[in-house]
Protein backbone atom coordinates (compact mmCIF):
# COMPACT_ATOMS: atom_id res chain seq x y z
CA UNK A 1 0.00 0.00 0.00
CA UNK A 2 2.57 2.71 0.98
CA UNK A 3 4.95 1.20 -2.14
CA UNK A 4 1.73 2.17 -4.18
CA UNK A 5 0.99 5.85 -2.75
CA UNK A 6 5.24 6.14 -3.47
CA UNK A 7 4.68 4.69 -6.80
CA UNK A 8 1.77 7.07 -7.67
CA UNK A 9 3.41 9.94 -6.16
CA UNK A 10 5.91 9.62 -8.45
CA UNK A 11 4.48 9.55 -11.48
CA UNK A 12 2.71 12.43 -10.29
CA UNK A 13 5.83 14.71 -10.40
CA UNK A 14 6.44 13.27 -13.58
CA UNK A 15 3.34 14.43 -14.89
CA UNK A 16 3.24 17.70 -13.98
CA UNK A 17 7.13 18.14 -15.30
CA UNK A 18 5.67 16.78 -18.52
CA UNK A 19 2.16 18.70 -18.47
CA UNK A 20 2.98 21.92 -16.63
CA UNK A 21 5.01 24.09 -19.92
CA UNK A 22 1.88 22.45 -22.31
CA UNK A 23 -0.79 24.16 -19.56
CA UNK A 24 1.02 27.21 -19.26
CA UNK A 25 1.06 27.62 -22.83
CA UNK A 26 -2.86 27.50 -23.11
CA UNK A 27 -3.41 29.31 -20.24
CA UNK A 28 -0.86 32.23 -21.01
CA UNK A 29 -3.23 32.69 -24.52
CA UNK A 30 -6.02 33.67 -21.92
CA UNK A 31 -3.12 36.15 -20.28
CA UNK A 32 -2.21 40.13 -21.29
CA UNK A 33 1.38 40.40 -21.45
CA UNK A 34 1.70 42.07 -18.70
CA UNK A 35 0.44 39.32 -16.42
CA UNK A 36 2.18 36.59 -17.87
CA UNK A 37 5.57 38.51 -17.04
CA UNK A 38 4.61 38.37 -12.97
CA UNK A 39 2.42 34.87 -13.15
CA UNK A 40 3.54 33.12 -16.24
CA UNK A 41 2.33 29.53 -14.58
CA UNK A 42 -0.65 30.16 -12.81
CA UNK A 43 -4.23 31.03 -13.91
CA UNK A 44 -5.21 34.01 -15.46
CA UNK A 45 -6.83 36.62 -13.10
CA UNK A 46 -9.42 37.43 -15.88
CA UNK A 47 -10.08 35.02 -18.65
CA UNK A 48 -9.19 37.42 -22.07
CA UNK A 49 -10.88 35.35 -25.15
CA UNK A 50 -9.28 38.29 -27.91
CA UNK A 51 -5.82 37.02 -28.20
CA UNK A 52 -7.42 33.26 -29.79
CA UNK A 53 -10.22 35.57 -31.19
CA UNK A 54 -7.43 37.45 -33.13
CA UNK A 55 -5.76 33.86 -34.35
CA UNK A 56 -8.92 32.81 -35.31
CA UNK A 57 -10.12 35.32 -36.84
CA UNK A 58 -6.79 35.55 -39.09
CA UNK A 59 -7.47 34.30 -42.67
CA UNK A 60 -3.74 33.20 -42.42
CA UNK A 61 -3.72 31.16 -39.68
CA UNK A 62 -6.17 28.54 -41.50
CA UNK A 63 -4.46 28.89 -44.82
CA UNK A 64 -1.92 27.19 -42.70
CA UNK A 65 -4.29 25.04 -41.30
CA UNK A 66 -5.08 24.12 -45.24
CA UNK A 67 -1.95 23.85 -46.57
CA UNK A 68 -0.69 21.55 -43.98
CA UNK A 69 -3.96 19.33 -44.51
CA UNK A 70 -3.56 18.94 -47.83
CA UNK A 71 -0.09 18.43 -48.22
CA UNK A 72 -0.49 15.45 -45.49
CA UNK A 73 -3.62 14.23 -46.78
CA UNK A 74 -1.82 14.22 -50.22
CA UNK A 75 1.64 12.57 -48.50
CA UNK A 76 -0.69 9.75 -46.64
CA UNK A 77 -2.97 9.04 -50.18
CA UNK A 78 0.09 8.61 -52.68
CA UNK A 79 1.92 6.56 -49.89
CA UNK A 80 -0.73 4.22 -48.90
CA UNK A 81 -1.59 3.66 -53.14
CA UNK A 82 1.94 3.79 -54.66
CA UNK A 83 3.70 1.71 -51.40
CA UNK A 84 0.78 -0.94 -50.97
CA UNK A 85 0.89 -1.55 -54.96
CA UNK A 86 4.68 -2.30 -54.68
CA UNK A 87 4.39 -4.05 -51.53
CA UNK A 88 1.39 -5.94 -53.01
CA UNK A 89 3.89 -6.95 -56.02
CA UNK A 90 7.06 -8.09 -53.46
CA UNK A 91 4.68 -10.37 -51.30
CA UNK A 92 2.25 -11.91 -53.79
CA UNK A 93 4.41 -11.87 -56.89
CA UNK A 94 7.48 -14.04 -57.55
CA UNK A 95 9.73 -12.46 -60.67
CA UNK A 96 13.80 -12.06 -61.06
CA UNK A 97 15.14 -9.82 -59.37
CA UNK A 98 11.86 -9.32 -56.75
CA UNK A 99 15.00 -9.54 -53.78
CA UNK A 100 17.25 -6.80 -54.73
CA UNK A 101 14.57 -4.38 -55.60
CA UNK A 102 13.45 -4.79 -52.02
CA UNK A 103 16.57 -4.64 -50.28
CA UNK A 104 16.83 -1.73 -52.54
CA UNK A 105 13.91 -0.21 -51.13
CA UNK A 106 14.43 -1.03 -47.66
CA UNK A 107 18.13 0.70 -47.52
CA UNK A 108 15.82 4.12 -47.46
CA UNK A 109 15.37 3.05 -43.64
CA UNK A 110 19.27 4.02 -43.15
CA UNK A 111 19.19 7.56 -45.08
CA UNK A 112 18.96 10.53 -43.08
CA UNK A 113 16.43 13.04 -44.79
CA UNK A 114 18.85 15.72 -43.85
CA UNK A 115 21.86 14.30 -46.28
CA UNK A 116 19.02 14.59 -49.38
CA UNK A 117 17.87 18.20 -48.33
CA UNK A 118 20.13 20.42 -50.55
CA UNK A 119 19.62 18.46 -53.91
CA UNK A 120 15.90 17.74 -53.26
CA UNK A 121 15.91 21.57 -53.28
CA UNK A 122 17.86 22.30 -56.34
CA UNK A 123 15.45 19.47 -57.64
CA UNK A 124 12.58 20.76 -56.52
CA UNK A 125 13.91 23.88 -57.78
CA UNK A 126 14.82 23.23 -61.24
CA UNK A 127 11.85 21.28 -62.39
CA UNK A 128 9.85 24.44 -61.46
CA UNK A 129 8.01 23.21 -58.59
CA UNK A 130 9.50 25.09 -55.57
CA UNK A 131 6.17 26.74 -54.15
CA UNK A 132 3.44 24.03 -54.49
CA UNK A 133 2.28 21.69 -52.25
CA UNK A 134 3.81 19.09 -54.65
CA UNK A 135 7.60 20.04 -53.47
CA UNK A 136 6.54 18.89 -50.00
CA UNK A 137 4.45 15.67 -51.27
CA UNK A 138 6.57 13.82 -53.39
CA UNK A 139 9.71 13.79 -51.45
CA UNK A 140 7.87 13.02 -48.14
CA UNK A 141 6.43 9.99 -49.88
CA UNK A 142 9.46 9.05 -51.37
CA UNK A 143 10.82 8.93 -47.62
CA UNK A 144 7.95 7.09 -46.36
CA UNK A 145 8.13 4.63 -48.92
CA UNK A 146 10.58 2.03 -47.17
CA UNK A 147 9.06 1.96 -44.24
CA UNK A 148 5.47 1.39 -45.76
CA UNK A 149 6.47 -1.30 -48.01
CA UNK A 150 8.38 -3.40 -45.58
CA UNK A 151 4.98 -3.07 -42.97
CA UNK A 152 2.78 -3.63 -46.13
CA UNK A 153 4.63 -6.77 -47.36
CA UNK A 154 4.50 -8.42 -43.73
CA UNK A 155 0.92 -7.73 -43.70
CA UNK A 156 0.17 -8.77 -47.07
CA UNK A 157 2.44 -11.95 -46.58
CA UNK A 158 0.33 -13.13 -44.18
CA UNK A 159 -3.23 -13.03 -45.58
CA UNK A 160 -4.40 -16.26 -46.48
CA UNK A 161 -3.16 -17.96 -49.94
CA UNK A 162 -6.14 -19.90 -50.27
CA UNK A 163 -8.37 -16.53 -50.82
CA UNK A 164 -6.05 -15.70 -54.26
CA UNK A 165 -6.45 -19.18 -55.49
CA UNK A 166 -9.77 -19.12 -55.56
CA UNK A 167 -9.92 -15.45 -57.10
CA UNK A 168 -7.88 -16.26 -59.49
CA UNK A 169 -9.90 -19.76 -60.44
CA UNK A 170 -12.80 -17.26 -60.91
CA UNK A 171 -10.98 -15.38 -63.36
CA UNK A 172 -9.50 -12.31 -61.01
CA UNK A 173 -6.25 -11.19 -61.88
CA UNK A 174 -3.64 -10.14 -59.80
CA UNK A 175 -4.09 -6.01 -60.67
CA UNK A 176 -7.75 -6.63 -59.57
CA UNK A 177 -7.60 -8.69 -56.76
CA UNK A 178 -5.30 -6.17 -55.40
CA UNK A 179 -7.87 -3.08 -55.46
CA UNK A 180 -10.72 -5.79 -54.32
CA UNK A 181 -9.06 -7.93 -51.49
CA UNK A 182 -5.81 -6.98 -50.52
CA UNK A 183 -6.72 -3.03 -49.68
CA UNK A 184 -10.05 -3.57 -48.01
CA UNK A 185 -8.56 -6.61 -45.90
CA UNK A 186 -5.68 -4.62 -44.58
CA UNK A 187 -7.28 -2.05 -43.50
CA UNK A 188 -5.64 -2.28 -40.20
CA UNK A 189 -2.13 -1.82 -41.32
CA UNK A 190 -2.98 0.45 -43.68
CA UNK A 191 -4.40 2.65 -40.59
CA UNK A 192 -1.57 2.61 -38.61
CA UNK A 193 0.85 3.62 -42.06
CA UNK A 194 -1.50 6.17 -42.24
CA UNK A 195 -1.71 7.81 -39.26
CA UNK A 196 2.27 7.44 -38.89
CA UNK A 197 2.86 9.39 -42.28
CA UNK A 198 0.05 11.91 -41.78
CA UNK A 199 1.80 12.94 -38.04
CA UNK A 200 5.42 13.12 -39.53
CA UNK A 201 3.83 15.02 -42.70
CA UNK A 202 1.66 17.09 -40.03
CA UNK A 203 5.00 18.07 -37.60
CA UNK A 204 7.30 18.37 -40.82
CA UNK A 205 9.54 21.51 -40.61
CA UNK A 206 12.83 20.89 -42.86
CA UNK A 207 11.58 20.39 -46.62
CA UNK A 208 8.85 22.83 -45.91
CA UNK A 209 11.46 25.38 -44.56
CA UNK A 210 13.37 24.67 -47.54
CA UNK A 211 11.19 24.83 -50.37
CA UNK A 212 8.36 26.71 -49.48
CA UNK A 213 9.15 30.84 -49.59
CA UNK A 214 5.55 32.15 -50.66
CA UNK A 215 3.49 32.38 -47.21
CA UNK A 216 0.18 31.45 -49.36
CA UNK A 217 1.69 27.90 -49.69
CA UNK A 218 2.98 27.98 -45.85
CA UNK A 219 2.53 24.98 -43.57
CA UNK A 220 1.41 25.76 -40.08
CA UNK A 221 4.81 25.55 -38.44
CA UNK A 222 6.52 27.62 -40.95
CA UNK A 223 3.57 30.26 -40.56
CA UNK A 224 3.66 29.93 -37.03
CA UNK A 225 7.60 30.79 -36.81
CA UNK A 226 6.43 33.41 -38.97
CA UNK A 227 4.00 34.60 -36.36
CA UNK A 228 6.45 34.23 -33.68
CA UNK A 229 9.06 36.28 -35.36
CA UNK A 230 6.44 39.16 -36.33
CA UNK A 231 4.97 39.41 -32.70
CA UNK A 232 8.52 38.82 -30.46
CA UNK A 233 7.30 40.83 -28.14
CA UNK A 234 3.85 39.21 -27.57
CA UNK A 235 3.86 36.41 -25.71
CA UNK A 236 0.71 36.07 -25.37
CA UNK A 237 -0.66 35.80 -29.32
CA UNK A 238 2.25 33.29 -29.74
CA UNK A 239 0.96 30.99 -27.27
CA UNK A 240 -2.33 31.24 -28.38
CA UNK A 241 -1.44 30.64 -31.71
CA UNK A 242 0.53 27.49 -30.36
CA UNK A 243 -2.83 26.21 -28.48
CA UNK A 244 -4.91 26.51 -31.33
CA UNK A 245 -2.22 24.27 -33.33
CA UNK A 246 -1.49 21.95 -30.43
CA UNK A 247 -4.88 21.02 -29.03
CA UNK A 248 -6.44 19.40 -32.88
CA UNK A 249 -3.10 17.37 -32.82
CA UNK A 250 -4.04 16.79 -29.10
CA UNK A 251 -7.63 15.52 -29.84
CA UNK A 252 -6.34 13.73 -32.57
CA UNK A 253 -4.04 11.55 -30.44
CA UNK A 254 -6.80 10.60 -28.32
CA UNK A 255 -8.94 9.93 -30.84
CA UNK A 256 -6.65 7.66 -33.01
CA UNK A 257 -4.07 6.51 -29.96
CA UNK A 258 -4.62 2.69 -30.85
CA UNK A 259 -3.31 3.41 -34.37
CA UNK A 260 -0.57 6.43 -33.72
CA UNK A 261 0.77 4.24 -30.75
CA UNK A 262 1.21 1.41 -33.00
CA UNK A 263 2.27 3.24 -35.65
CA UNK A 264 4.88 5.15 -34.11
CA UNK A 265 6.69 2.48 -31.46
CA UNK A 266 5.43 -0.53 -33.49
CA UNK A 267 7.16 1.08 -36.61
CA UNK A 268 10.60 1.53 -34.89
CA UNK A 269 10.08 -2.31 -33.45
CA UNK A 270 9.10 -4.09 -36.77
CA UNK A 271 11.78 -1.83 -38.77
CA UNK B 1 -0.05 -27.12 -54.52
CA UNK B 2 0.02 -23.03 -54.97
CA UNK B 3 -0.16 -21.27 -58.20
CA UNK B 4 3.29 -20.72 -58.22
CA UNK B 5 4.25 -24.37 -57.69
CA UNK B 6 2.65 -25.17 -60.75
CA UNK B 7 4.25 -22.34 -62.93
CA UNK B 8 7.81 -23.67 -62.37
CA UNK B 9 7.50 -27.23 -63.13
CA UNK B 10 6.63 -25.91 -66.70
CA UNK B 11 9.52 -25.17 -69.31
CA UNK B 12 10.85 -21.22 -69.32
CA UNK B 13 8.78 -20.02 -72.53
CA UNK B 14 5.49 -21.50 -71.49
CA UNK B 15 6.05 -20.48 -68.11
CA UNK B 16 6.77 -16.55 -69.35
CA UNK B 17 3.71 -17.07 -71.84
CA UNK B 18 1.45 -17.96 -69.36
CA UNK B 19 2.87 -14.98 -66.75
CA UNK B 20 1.55 -13.03 -69.73
CA UNK B 21 -1.69 -14.37 -69.88
CA UNK B 22 -2.93 -14.48 -66.32
CA UNK B 23 -1.64 -10.58 -66.13
CA UNK B 24 1.35 -11.34 -63.64
CA UNK B 25 3.70 -9.49 -66.22
CA UNK B 26 1.48 -6.19 -65.98
CA UNK B 27 0.37 -6.19 -62.47
CA UNK B 28 4.60 -5.94 -62.02
CA UNK B 29 4.60 -3.11 -64.75
CA UNK B 30 1.79 -1.66 -63.32
CA UNK B 31 2.15 -1.58 -59.62
CA UNK B 32 6.16 -1.60 -58.64
CA UNK B 33 7.61 1.18 -61.04
CA UNK B 34 5.26 4.27 -58.84
CA UNK B 35 7.57 3.14 -56.38
CA UNK B 36 10.32 2.63 -57.84
CA UNK B 37 10.83 5.74 -59.52
CA UNK B 38 9.51 7.91 -56.86
CA UNK B 39 12.12 6.38 -54.71
CA UNK B 40 15.05 6.72 -56.84
CA UNK B 41 13.83 10.39 -58.03
CA UNK B 42 13.71 11.91 -54.26
CA UNK B 43 15.64 9.36 -51.96
CA UNK B 44 18.56 7.05 -53.88
CA UNK B 45 19.84 9.98 -56.75
CA UNK B 46 19.60 13.04 -54.11
CA UNK B 47 21.83 11.47 -51.81
CA UNK B 48 24.30 10.40 -54.94
CA UNK B 49 24.17 14.05 -56.27
CA UNK B 50 25.08 15.05 -52.79
CA UNK B 51 28.15 13.01 -52.57
CA UNK B 52 28.78 14.75 -56.45
CA UNK B 53 28.14 18.45 -55.01
CA UNK B 54 30.36 17.49 -52.16
CA UNK B 55 33.43 18.16 -54.27
CA UNK B 56 32.56 21.34 -56.23
CA UNK B 57 32.22 24.97 -54.79
CA UNK B 58 28.71 25.71 -55.91
CA UNK B 59 26.30 28.18 -55.04
CA UNK B 60 23.54 26.26 -56.49
CA UNK B 61 22.98 28.16 -59.76
CA UNK B 62 24.04 26.33 -63.22
CA UNK B 63 26.24 23.29 -63.30
CA UNK B 64 28.84 22.56 -60.56
CA UNK B 65 31.95 23.06 -62.56
CA UNK B 66 34.39 24.26 -59.74
CA UNK B 67 35.85 21.53 -58.43
CA UNK B 68 37.90 21.38 -55.88
CA UNK B 69 38.44 18.23 -54.58
CA UNK B 70 38.00 17.33 -51.31
CA UNK B 71 38.51 20.93 -49.44
CA UNK B 72 34.83 21.37 -48.70
CA UNK B 73 35.24 18.56 -46.44
CA UNK B 74 38.64 19.92 -44.96
CA UNK B 75 37.31 23.30 -44.15
CA UNK B 76 34.55 21.33 -42.64
CA UNK B 77 36.79 18.90 -40.50
CA UNK B 78 39.03 22.59 -39.15
CA UNK B 79 35.70 24.53 -38.41
CA UNK B 80 35.56 24.95 -34.82
CA UNK B 81 31.62 25.17 -35.25
CA UNK B 82 31.63 21.73 -37.06
CA UNK B 83 33.28 20.59 -34.06
CA UNK B 84 30.86 21.98 -31.86
CA UNK B 85 28.40 20.58 -33.69
CA UNK B 86 29.27 17.02 -33.44
CA UNK B 87 30.34 17.83 -29.48
CA UNK B 88 26.57 18.79 -28.70
CA UNK B 89 25.47 15.48 -31.11
CA UNK B 90 27.31 13.29 -28.64
CA UNK B 91 26.41 15.18 -25.51
CA UNK B 92 22.83 14.55 -27.28
CA UNK B 93 23.86 10.84 -26.99
CA UNK B 94 25.02 10.55 -23.71
CA UNK B 95 21.67 12.01 -21.97
CA UNK B 96 19.46 10.06 -24.27
CA UNK B 97 21.19 6.85 -23.14
CA UNK B 98 22.52 7.85 -19.21
CA UNK B 99 19.34 9.47 -18.53
CA UNK B 100 16.75 9.26 -20.73
CA UNK B 101 16.28 5.75 -21.43
CA UNK B 102 17.02 4.84 -17.79
CA UNK B 103 13.98 6.91 -16.40
CA UNK B 104 11.86 5.42 -19.74
CA UNK B 105 13.08 2.11 -18.28
CA UNK B 106 11.99 3.31 -14.93
CA UNK B 107 8.38 4.61 -15.50
CA UNK B 108 8.04 1.60 -17.83
CA UNK B 109 7.84 -0.78 -15.27
CA UNK B 110 5.86 1.10 -12.73
CA UNK B 111 3.39 1.95 -15.38
CA UNK B 112 3.32 -1.72 -17.88
CA UNK B 113 0.75 -3.18 -16.53
CA UNK B 114 -2.72 -2.90 -17.75
CA UNK B 115 -4.97 -1.10 -15.15
CA UNK B 116 -6.76 2.52 -15.72
CA UNK B 117 -4.71 4.83 -14.38
CA UNK B 118 -1.46 3.76 -15.69
CA UNK B 119 -3.31 3.91 -18.92
CA UNK B 120 -3.52 7.63 -18.49
CA UNK B 121 -0.18 7.85 -16.98
CA UNK B 122 1.03 6.44 -20.50
CA UNK B 123 -0.94 8.83 -22.01
CA UNK B 124 0.33 11.58 -20.50
CA UNK B 125 4.09 10.65 -20.92
CA UNK B 126 3.27 10.06 -24.79
CA UNK B 127 1.44 13.41 -24.95
CA UNK B 128 5.08 15.03 -26.15
CA UNK B 129 6.08 13.12 -28.48
CA UNK B 130 3.15 13.37 -30.74
CA UNK B 131 3.58 17.18 -30.50
CA UNK B 132 5.30 18.82 -33.64
CA UNK B 133 9.25 19.71 -32.49
CA UNK B 134 8.88 23.24 -33.31
CA UNK B 135 5.99 23.62 -31.13
CA UNK B 136 7.42 22.06 -28.52
CA UNK B 137 10.71 24.31 -28.61
CA UNK B 138 8.50 27.38 -29.12
CA UNK B 139 6.82 26.36 -26.31
CA UNK B 140 9.86 25.85 -24.20
CA UNK B 141 11.40 29.07 -25.69
CA UNK B 142 8.96 30.56 -23.46
CA UNK B 143 9.44 28.52 -20.47
CA UNK B 144 12.94 29.71 -20.56
CA UNK B 145 12.00 33.22 -21.35
CA UNK B 146 14.27 35.66 -19.02
CA UNK B 147 11.62 37.93 -19.07
CA UNK B 148 8.08 36.53 -19.07
CA UNK B 149 8.97 32.69 -18.74
CA UNK B 150 8.38 30.37 -16.28
CA UNK B 151 12.16 30.08 -15.12
CA UNK B 152 12.09 33.78 -15.07
CA UNK B 153 8.74 33.60 -12.55
CA UNK B 154 10.92 30.81 -10.31
CA UNK B 155 14.26 32.74 -10.82
CA UNK B 156 12.48 36.01 -9.33
CA UNK B 157 10.81 34.29 -6.42
CA UNK B 158 13.91 33.08 -4.98
CA UNK B 159 15.89 36.25 -5.97
CA UNK B 160 17.80 35.53 -8.54
CA UNK B 161 16.73 38.26 -10.82
CA UNK B 162 16.36 38.01 -14.68
CA UNK B 163 17.89 34.68 -15.78
CA UNK B 164 17.97 34.26 -19.74
CA UNK B 165 19.27 31.13 -19.64
CA UNK B 166 18.80 30.61 -24.04
CA UNK B 167 21.65 32.99 -24.13
CA UNK B 168 23.88 31.98 -21.56
CA UNK B 169 26.68 29.94 -23.65
CA UNK B 170 27.16 27.40 -20.93
CA UNK B 171 23.59 27.00 -20.02
CA UNK B 172 21.65 27.13 -23.17
CA UNK B 173 22.42 23.87 -24.58
CA UNK B 174 22.17 22.18 -20.97
CA UNK B 175 17.92 23.43 -21.50
CA UNK B 176 17.84 22.13 -24.82
CA UNK B 177 18.53 18.27 -24.31
CA UNK B 178 16.05 19.31 -21.45
CA UNK B 179 13.58 19.30 -23.98
CA UNK B 180 15.05 16.21 -25.72
CA UNK B 181 14.26 14.24 -22.52
CA UNK B 182 10.78 16.29 -22.88
CA UNK B 183 9.86 15.06 -25.48
CA UNK B 184 11.67 11.92 -26.26
CA UNK B 185 11.10 9.77 -23.07
CA UNK B 186 7.55 8.65 -23.26
CA UNK B 187 8.55 7.26 -27.17
CA UNK B 188 11.12 4.75 -25.68
CA UNK B 189 8.83 3.86 -22.39
CA UNK B 190 6.12 2.80 -24.93
CA UNK B 191 8.38 0.77 -26.66
CA UNK B 192 9.60 -1.28 -23.32
CA UNK B 193 6.01 -0.87 -22.49
CA UNK B 194 5.13 -2.93 -24.86
CA UNK B 195 8.67 -5.49 -24.69
CA UNK B 196 7.52 -5.83 -20.45
CA UNK B 197 3.73 -6.98 -21.84
CA UNK B 198 5.17 -9.71 -23.58
CA UNK B 199 7.51 -11.03 -21.01
CA UNK B 200 5.86 -14.30 -19.80
CA UNK B 201 3.70 -14.09 -16.42
CA UNK B 202 4.88 -17.48 -15.60
CA UNK B 203 8.65 -17.03 -15.47
CA UNK B 204 7.55 -13.38 -12.88
CA UNK B 205 5.56 -15.81 -10.76
CA UNK B 206 7.83 -18.71 -10.85
CA UNK B 207 10.63 -16.53 -9.51
CA UNK B 208 8.97 -14.79 -6.89
CA UNK B 209 7.57 -18.53 -6.00
CA UNK B 210 11.43 -19.22 -5.57
CA UNK B 211 11.80 -16.03 -3.40
CA UNK B 212 12.87 -13.37 -5.27
CA UNK B 213 12.36 -9.68 -4.64
CA UNK B 214 10.84 -7.07 -6.58
CA UNK B 215 14.63 -5.85 -8.11
CA UNK B 216 15.73 -9.26 -8.36
CA UNK B 217 12.47 -10.08 -11.12
CA UNK B 218 13.64 -6.62 -12.74
CA UNK B 219 17.16 -7.41 -12.88
CA UNK B 220 16.92 -11.27 -13.55
CA UNK B 221 14.09 -11.76 -15.53
CA UNK B 222 12.48 -8.68 -16.73
CA UNK B 223 15.33 -6.84 -18.49
CA UNK B 224 16.87 -9.62 -19.64
CA UNK B 225 13.77 -9.99 -22.17
CA UNK B 226 13.40 -6.69 -23.23
CA UNK B 227 16.73 -6.02 -24.31
CA UNK B 228 15.87 -5.85 -27.87
CA UNK B 229 13.84 -3.38 -27.34
CA UNK B 230 16.33 -1.68 -25.79
CA UNK B 231 18.52 -2.32 -28.13
CA UNK B 232 16.11 -0.68 -31.03
CA UNK B 233 15.34 2.40 -28.38
CA UNK B 234 19.09 2.91 -28.33
CA UNK B 235 19.13 2.64 -31.92
CA UNK B 236 16.50 5.27 -32.31
CA UNK B 237 17.76 7.86 -29.60
CA UNK B 238 21.38 7.80 -31.63
CA UNK B 239 20.33 7.93 -35.06
CA UNK B 240 17.57 10.62 -33.86
CA UNK B 241 20.80 12.80 -32.15
CA UNK B 242 22.44 12.60 -35.12
CA UNK B 243 19.30 14.07 -36.85
CA UNK B 244 18.03 16.99 -34.51
CA UNK B 245 17.22 20.44 -36.19
CA UNK B 246 13.49 21.48 -35.19
CA UNK B 247 13.65 22.08 -31.77
CA UNK B 248 16.47 23.93 -31.75
CA UNK B 249 15.87 26.88 -34.32
CA UNK B 250 12.75 27.99 -32.11
CA UNK B 251 14.75 27.55 -28.80
CA UNK B 252 18.49 29.38 -30.31
CA UNK B 253 18.78 28.91 -33.99
CA UNK B 254 22.44 27.66 -33.15
CA UNK B 255 23.12 30.56 -30.44
CA UNK B 256 24.87 32.22 -28.74
CA UNK B 257 27.65 32.80 -30.47
CA UNK B 258 26.96 29.32 -32.86
CA UNK B 259 27.21 27.33 -29.10
CA UNK B 260 24.35 24.50 -29.72
CA UNK B 261 24.47 23.67 -33.62
CA UNK B 262 23.87 20.47 -34.06
CA UNK B 263 24.77 19.09 -37.40
CA UNK B 264 21.83 19.02 -39.35
CA UNK B 265 21.67 23.05 -38.03
CA UNK B 266 24.67 23.71 -39.32
CA UNK B 267 24.24 22.15 -42.44
CA UNK B 268 21.54 24.35 -42.60
CA UNK B 269 22.89 27.95 -41.48
CA UNK B 270 25.99 26.97 -43.23
CA UNK B 271 24.91 25.80 -46.18
CA UNK B 272 21.56 26.32 -47.12
CA UNK B 273 21.17 29.74 -45.94
CA UNK B 274 24.14 30.78 -47.41
CA UNK B 275 23.98 29.13 -50.72
CA UNK B 276 26.99 27.05 -50.38
CA UNK B 277 25.87 23.91 -51.72
CA UNK B 278 29.11 21.85 -52.07
CA UNK B 279 29.79 22.56 -48.65
CA UNK B 280 26.26 21.71 -47.16
CA UNK B 281 26.45 18.61 -49.23
CA UNK B 282 29.88 17.34 -47.49
CA UNK B 283 28.28 17.98 -44.43
CA UNK B 284 25.05 16.08 -45.45
CA UNK B 285 27.78 13.57 -46.65
CA UNK B 286 29.52 13.18 -43.57
CA UNK B 287 25.65 12.57 -41.68
CA UNK B 288 25.26 10.18 -43.75
CA UNK B 289 28.37 8.18 -43.31
CA UNK B 290 27.67 8.59 -39.77
CA UNK B 291 23.87 6.89 -39.98
CA UNK B 292 24.99 4.25 -41.69
CA UNK B 293 27.93 3.34 -39.59
CA UNK B 294 25.60 3.44 -36.29
CA UNK B 295 22.91 1.04 -38.33
CA UNK B 296 25.65 -1.02 -39.76
CA UNK B 297 27.19 -1.34 -35.81
CA UNK B 298 23.83 -1.75 -34.62
CA UNK B 299 23.11 -4.70 -36.89
CA UNK B 300 26.27 -6.60 -36.38
CA UNK B 301 26.34 -6.04 -32.37
CA UNK B 302 22.17 -6.77 -32.76
CA UNK B 303 22.87 -9.90 -35.26
CA UNK B 304 25.68 -11.57 -33.09
CA UNK B 305 23.40 -11.30 -30.23
CA UNK B 306 20.63 -12.92 -31.98
CA UNK B 307 22.85 -15.71 -32.91
CA UNK B 308 24.53 -16.31 -29.31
Amino acid sequence: MTRNILRVTLLLIVASFVLAPMIATILGGFKTNAEIRTNALGLPAMWNTEFYGQIITDPAFWRYLRNSMIISVGSVVLTLIVGAAAAYVFAQIRFFGSRMLFSYILLGLMFPFATAILPLFIKVRDIGLLDTWWAVILPQTAFSLSLAILLFRTFFAQLPKELFEAAYIDGCGYVRFFWRFTLPLSAPILATVGVFVFVQSWNNFLLPLVVLNSRDVFTWPLGMMQFRGEYVTQWNLTLAFVTLTIVPAIVFFLAAQKYIVAGLTGGAVKG
Amino acid sequence: MTLADAGRRLPASARMRRAISNGRVTAVLILLPPALILFTLFVTLPLGESAWYSFFNWNGYGTPSNFVGIANYERILNHSVFHIAVGNTLKIVAISLLIQMPLALFLALLIYKKTPTNAVFRLVFFLPYILAEVAAGLIWSFVFDGNYGVTASIAQSLGLGNVFILSDPDLAFMAIMTVIVWKYFGFHMMIYIAALQSVPQDQIEAAKIEGASRRQVVRYVQIPHIKPAIAVSAFFAIIGALQVFDVIIPLTNGGPSNQTHTIVTYLYTFGLTRLNIGFGSAVGVILFVGAVTVAVFYQRIFMKRAEA
